[in-house]
């Protein structure tokens, strides 16, 4: 009985329930509804658990496997984590659209066909912009509206190729396939979009930061992940992802480089992340599609960590850049030692979730003899080191000392981020929790003498590289162009253009429409007159003698019976 | 000068980041030595060599800040460039 019941149900009742309520009751919502909807996750059977007849179609509401439970496990658990570190500090309506959105991703990962699918899809969409919006300020309303716009469109772009999978193969099954025709390619950039893969990656570092310093914890986890879980499984072994992964994996790291906002680094950091995992999937043998879906798994709980310590420095100073902080450890012990483990775990530290999961990607190209893939993904773990690992903790918390002596992290915050903190040494120290739920068996040994020593020389002389090469580094008051230059300022111009164009025209029609009726008025005035008692009124309005009517009257009289006659 | 920075916190006292830099380039030092008596497989042949890591390491990260410092004086505009660009209606 249990089974029948999608989890994602529960999130979206607590969504609904979240702004009625008050006090300790939305509080027991926010934190109990995850937990629930974790249990009834477990429930779900592997297959097609039942089918609903709608059109023509069979709608599949609800099928499982491993990588769906493993998904779905991670969104519901981030949802909660994260409703612990938001429900003291964030808007009920943020909570409320943010625990939507959760429902949207954990809904994509049980769809069984791709209705479902593409209907979880856009509720995930319509709340994150929400979401986006809760951070206030007119940027975060701007970059809201830029990103409803991408995602709709890229909705479309999705929409277009379900609509020709369905006519041309009369199947609607979330099934594996290949980018072979137009509707599968329509499919694969619709998710592509989502995973803020090139060419429009920029939607994700232009709006993750603008919104408010919970709501970024949320956005950070589910998107990109559901477009994962998404390709694992449409598009397992398609090799076109393999470049693709390969730019994002590089396009973060020299964008990150390059930025100042703290939030923005990290925005940064999840198209690079979401590289190797794009990448192992391109890859597409078990091995790989084991490191995606692990990677997946520890990066939702990492990034989400490292938002949530960046959240906590916006939160208590109110500032966003790296120019505005500096030094502040010294106040906030616990916000700087969880982030520093975060950024350990992105960076792929041995004894962090990172390393026991992301070298799984790095042996699969290794296993299949791709070694430029393996090189630049050794470079990429480098440079992932340099941009998230030591960048963001040493310009946020050390640097200089900017005088700022905020308070800590407020109690819930501290939680939620002590969870995650726990949860990235423990999946590093005990890498088999996790091996056990992967989607194939696994075959794989995370620490072996060599490869420990061989990471940690790719880090440590990174760490050099860092500290040698900071002077090159020093950070400006900038922001950097994206291809969202295009739309944003080339398209603004043409369109301004276009408009003035157009208002030209539209002045010349009106001037010529005035001059006509001017004329008309004159020709009017002329015959009708404009008022009785003017001294020379129209031609129809004089007072005419009584004969010359008559006369008139007669030769009209007389015209009517000869054009009768005749 | 001298009396605030005793007053300061001990881990942005000078004395204490003289010692943190001694204690990372002994590691460095000890991490490639001990490649010595920790045999790395090469997947590849070249990533098995002597220091692999840490050349490669050092160098992609040189790389990666030369590329950003190049493009950035391209792609760099002052922060306030997209407000200037969406006031102008």
């Amino acid at each position: 009985m249990f089974e029948l019941i999608p989890p994602a149900i529960f999130m979206i009742v607590a969504a609904l329930l979240i702004g009625p309520a008050r006090g300790h009751l939305r509080t027991a919502i926010v934190l109990a509804a995850p937990l629930i909807t974790l249990w009834f996750i477990w429930q779900v059977p592997n297959g097609v658990a039942y089918d609903i007849a709608f059109l023509d179609y069979r709608i599949e509401p609800l099928e499982g496997s491993e990588v769906r439970r493993l998904f779905a496990t991670i969104f519901a658990f981030m949802a909660f984590v994260g409703g612990l570190y938001a429900y003291r500090q964030a808007r009920w309506y943020e909570l409320s659209s943010a625990y939507a959105y959760a429902a949207g991703a954990i809904g994509v990962s049980f769809a069984g066909d791709l209705i479902t699918l593409f209907l979880y899809w856009e509720l995930m969409a319509l709340f994150s912009t929400v979401v986006v919006w809760c951070g206030g300020t007119p940027e975060a309303r701007r970059a809201g509206v830029r990103y409803a716009i991408m995602h709709l469109l890229g909705g479309v772009i999705l929409k277009v190729g379900i609509e020709g999978v369905v006519v041309h193969t009369g199947s609607i099954d979330v099934q594996p396939m290949l980018a072979t025709n137009f509707d599968t390619w329509m499919i694969l950039t619709g998710i592509l979009i989502n995973a803020a893969a090139p060419p429009v990656s920029a939607w994700l570092a232009d709006s993750y930061p603008t919104s408010s310093a919970t709501g970024s914890v949320f956005l950070s986890a589910f998107t990109t992940k559901t477009a994962v879980l998404a390709l694992i499984l449409l598009f397992p072994g398609e090799s076109v992802l393999i470049g693709i992964g390969l730019f994002m994996v590089m396009y973060g790291i020299i964008y990150a480089l390059l930025e100042n906002d703290i939030r923005r680094i990290l925005a940064y950091s999840i198209v690079n992340q979401v590289g190797f995992m794009v990448v192992a999937i391109g890859i597409g043998t078990h091995m790989a599609l084991n490191g995606a879906a692990a990677h997946a798994f520890a990066h939702i709980i990492y990034k989400a960590l490292l938002f949530m310590s960046a959240g906590v420095v916006v939160y208590r100073t109110g500032f966003n850049r790296c120019t505005e902080v500096g030094g502040l450890f010294r106040t906030m012990p616990l916000t700087a030692i969880c982030g520093i483990i975060g950024a350990l775990a992105i960076s792929g530290f041995p004894l962090t979730s990172g390393f026991t999961t992301k070298t799984m990607i790095s042996q699969a190209a290794a296993d299949e003899s791709l070694v430029v893939v393996y090189m630049l993904l050794a470079a990429a773990s480098a440079g992932v080191f340099l941009h998230a690992g030591i960048k963001f903790p040493w310009f946020v918390f050390f640097q200089r000392d900017s005088g700022l002596r905020p308070k800590d992290a407020p109690w819930n915050m501290g939680a939620a981020m002590v969870i995650f903190s726990v949860l990235c040494i423990l999946l590093g120290v005990a890498p088999e929790l996790l091996y056990r739920f992967l989607p194939y068996p696994v075959e794989y040994e995370a620490y072996t003498p060599g490869k420990v020593l061989f990471y940690l020389q790719l880090l440590m002389f990174s760490g050099l590289a860092f500290f040698l090469l900071l002077p090159l580094m020093k950070r400006t008051e900038t922001i950097s162009l994206d291809t969202d230059w295009l739309w944003r300022i080339v398209l603004f111009k043409l369109a301004v253009r276009l408009f003035r164009l157009a208002s030209a025209g539209g002045s010349a029609v009106s001037n010529t429409a005035r001059t006509t009726l001017f004329q008309l008025r004159n020709i009017a005035q002329r015959y009708l007159g404009t008022s009785r008692h003017e001294p020379r009124p129209g031609v129809f309005t004089r007072a005419w003698p009584i004969g010359v009517t008559a006369l008139w009257i007669a030769v009209l009289l007389t015209a009517y019976v000869l054009v009768y006659y005749f | 000068m001298n009396e605030s920075q005793q007053t300061d916190h001990w881990l942005a006292r000078p004395a204490t980041i003289k010692l943190l830099w001694r204690i990372f380039i002994a590691v460095l030092v000890v991490l490639v030595l001990v490649q010595a008596f920790i045999y790395i497989k090469g997947y590849f042949g070249v990533d098995g060599w002597f220091g692999f890591g840490a050349v490669f390491g050092f160098l992609s990260c040189l790389a990666m800040v030369l590329v950003a410092k190049g493009l950035g004086f391209v792609l760099k505009r002052p922060a306030d460039y997209y407000d200037e660009g969406e006031r102008d209606v």
